[in-house]
């Protein structure tokens, strides 16, 4: 089989399942921290309780998260050797100032936090908490900058064969980088709102400990609802973003073919690559494209045939993606928007605690597709412009991607399932072990 | 002169890596051999419960620091020692999953798996770290390109097995010496006892890997190397001198000198190169063909520089934090593994 694809396989796998314990770990972090300040403020044991357990749940969740993160790093060079030696100058360095300055103190403060409950003073023990939100936080900026530069490379040269870096402050000053970053973030804080509204829901569904519960549902629903809003916002600013630097991302995730002004957009569309149109189009809104993408009715969106078609993305998988994140996103604050409203009798609109048990998995299924389309839409670059995905993977023999790509297949769907299962226990086991 | 700083830097990284590590590492080798009951077990586990995962980030950074100021040499080495780096790599992640879930049921089958999947997850870093080094300092197949020329077993060839084995005694010893450290009662008395005995096997090795070494390489012609491997003989001289008097901190602190003087020793020698090819010296990559250009070397070396003092006061206040002796009333408690 293809090294090639067999490389893009595991780097898929791998990055995904990381991301599957990242985004709570960036939004419950912070609930917790919150929940600690209340307690430090008020001293009322209840949100200590409240911390200790959301804490359990979040320490089963974080630990994946760690390690599924060290195969990252490592990837780029066992398997992705050539990109590694041709962009490492820039790319290389993003990701070694997120180990010292992000994963450091992230992991240290976590144990000052499992470990310190009678070692350390109350106000100590809260700022480890907001030392690990904040450090987490502060590794997703250095990620995501370091992801933004291949999305869209800036503050470069190309000399001795290689792009070298040129300016510093432009790299981390990348606008498509912070646009991802925030709407990534903000993404992560409010499925965190939901994780915790749906496991509340579960056990207001049951009557148990219903004063903790609500509290708690409290702080998960305007989580929730506040950050759903914000992720729209900066997901709208994304796509603007995306319009200006990466077009040929933008028109596939409309699937929109022919370059025109007053572009429309389409509510249901059905597209066929292989002839280079669209089966089905319902729906249009007249011009509403061009104003999405530019603020402007008039503005021309270029289609997809104004590129090569060795430089399209995969447009069905993009488009796709694209709409399952957009559809899920619209849910979301409908639904945050009535949990919130709901908030203080939440126990009494059991069919909503129902649908909130439910959602859960769904803020995840939104934040991969988002990624999906950043990262299949970027293609056939592995940096934009710069760099093909094919020219980018290491010399090594297809047989030993294959075997380590198994590998990881097997034991990380083992251990998904172990934490997941164990999330889930102690979820429903409730405060009162801890 | 800036690669060569940055060579300093990128030695120091590991060296310290090893140094924290390795203790960590150490101990989950020795649990199966030395706890004999659950209680002792969970001491085993809280002695290295606050300190692992702060420790293993220093392999991120070490890997990062690779990365971003010698990127050739960090895309040929991971991709040449693919197989060797993906099994580390697979440790690391079963072990971290082994430390944390252990506890999180009561059930003794759940327990006893998780305990040998420690085991095993401890062990393998510290032989395929004594086996990538060991390849490291007598070269690999790698030509003009940095593409491999070798496979697997070329990996596995004499020296590089003693010096994982070598690596294997030196974290055991290191694990024993914290694990004394750490406890009191009948767990401190046999980890001390065993490490006087792993003292000496450390001893006996190190010197069987520096005869292979001044007979693999040419670490010897180079006068700089004679001032690590000095302190690495001080270090480990002393680690039995604090034994003996029952100093148990200092000899740890000792063994820490030692891998680092170690460490050392081993980069000198390669110094300039990184990764040195065995087909030919021209196809070595070395401080100057395969490290970043000067913007990078000095951005990375500020934010080095301001950061890792950081690091290292905030992490020795972690350690000042939870240096206490763990007795049965911490296995109680509430935080305990």
């Amino acid at each position: 089989m293809d090294v090639v694809w067999l490389s893009r396989l595991q780097f898929a796998v791998t990055v995904f399942f990381h991301f599957i314990f990242v985004p709570l770990t960036l939004g419950l972090s912070l609930i917790i921290a919150v929940m600690e300040t209340c307690y430090v403020r008020s001293g009322n044991e209840v949100y200590k309780r409240m911390a200790k357990f959301w804490g359990k749940l979040f320490l089963i969740n974080f630990a994946l998260g760690v390690v599924t993160g060290i195969t990252l790093e490592f990837q780029f060079g066992t398997n992705w050797s050539r990109y590694s030696k041709y962009v490492g100058d820039v790319f290389g360095s993003l990701l070694a100032i997120e180990a010292t300055v992000a994963f450091f103190l992230e992991s240290t403060f976590i144990a000052v936090w499992t470990f310190g409950w009678n070692k350390v003073s109350k106000r100590t023990h809260a700022a480890a908490i907001w030392l690990v939100a904040i450090a987490g936080n502060i590794s997703a900026l250095w990620i995501i900058l370091a992801n933004g530069w291949m999305q869209n490379p800036v503050g470069y040269v190309m000399k001795n064969g290689r792009a070298e870096l040129a300016d510093f402050f432009e790299v981390i000053a990348n606008p498509y980088a912070w646009g991802q970053f925030f709407h990534t973030i903000t993404a992560s804080w409010m499925l965190a709102g939901f994780f915790v509204m749906g496991i509340c829901a579960w056990h207001l569904l049951r009557k148990n400990e219903v004063d903790f519960f609500k509290r708690s549902f409290r702080f998960g629903a305007h989580f929730a609802l506040i950050f759903a809003v914000i992720t729209a916002a900066f997901g709208h600013l994304e796509g603007q973003s995306v319009a200006k630097y990466q077009p040929a991302k933008l028109a596939a995730m409309e699937s929109f073919w022919n370059t025109e002004a007053h572009a429309p957009m389409h509510l249901f569309v059905v597209p066929d690559p292989q002839n280079a149109r669209n089966i089905v189009e319902f729906g249009a809104i007249p011009s509403m494209l061009s104003i999405l993408a530019y603020n402007d009715p008039s503005a021309p969106v270029q289609g997809l045939l104004a590129f090569p078609k060795e430089n399209r993305p995969p447009v069905t998988e993009t488009f796709i993606s694209f709409r399952i994140m957009v559809g899920l996103g619209g849910i979301f604050i409908l639904l945050a928007l009535i949990a919130w409203i709901w908030r203080n009798r939440i126990e009494n609109h059991r069919r909503i605690l129902n649908i909130l048990v439910w959602l859960i998995p769904f803020p995840y299924i939104a934040i991969m597709a988002g990624w999906a389309v950043a990262e299949i839409g970027r293609q056939p670059w592995i940096v934009y412009n710069l760099m093909r995905t094919t020219d980018a993977v290491s010399p090594v023999p297809s047989g030993s991607v294959l075997t380590s790509l198994i590998a990881f297949g097997v034991i990380y769907f083992i251990l998904g399932a172990l934490d997941i299962w164990l999330i889930g226990r102690f979820a429903r086991k409730g405060p009162a072990t801890v | 002169m800036l690669e060569t700083i940055w060579f300093a830097l990128w030695a120091l990284l590991w060296g310290i890596y090893l140094a924290l590590d390795g203790f960590d590492l150490g101990v989950g080798i020795l649990m199966p051999f030395l706890a004999r009951n659950e209680n002792e077990r969970r001491v085993f586990h809280d002695s290295v419960g606050p300190f692992w995962d702060g420790n293993e980030v220093w392999l991120i950074t070490a890997g990062g620091v690779t990365f971003a100021a010698f990127p050739t040499a960090y895309a040929v080495m991971f991709s040449a020692l693919y197989a060797p780096l993906l099994i580390l790599l697979f440790a690391l992640i079963l072990r971290a999953v082994a430390l944390e879930f252990r506890s999180k049921l009561a059930n003794p089958l759940w327990r006893k798996k998780w305990d040998g999947i420690l085991f095993l997850s401890s062990l393998a870093p510290a032989l395929i770290l004594g086996v990538f080094f060991s390849n490291l300092f007598i070269g690999i197949p790698i030509d003009q390109d940095g593409v491999y020329h070798g496979n697997l077993l070329m990996l596995l060839n004499p020296y590089a097995l003693m010096g994982g084995i070598f690596f294997l005694a030196l974290f055991c010893l290191h694990g024993a010496l914290w694990l004394a450290f750490k406890s009191v009662g009948q767990v401190h008395m046999r980890t001390a006892a065993l490490a006087k005995k792993l003292w000496l096997t450390t001893l006996i090795l190190a010197l069987a890997y520096l005869g292979m070494t001044a007979f693999h390489t040419d670490f010897f012609h180079k006068p700089g190397a004679y001032v690590p491997l000095a302190i690495a003989v001080i270090g480990l001289l002393c680690v039995r001198f604090f034994l003996g008097a029952d100093r148990l901190i200092e000899a740890f602190l000792s063994n820490m000198v030692m891998i680092l003087g170690t460490a050392f020793f081993g980069f000198i020698g390669i110094f300039p190169d990184l990764v040195p090819s065995d087909i030919s010296p021209e196809f070595s990559l070395n401080i100057h063909n395969a490290a970043s250009s000067p913007l990078t070397l000095k951005i990375m070396f500020g934010v080095v520089i301001c950061v890792v003092p950081i690091v290292l006061l905030y992490q020795w206040w972690v350690y000042r934090l939870f240096s206490h002796k763990i007795t049965d009333q911490d296995i109680d408690g509430p935080d305990a593994y």
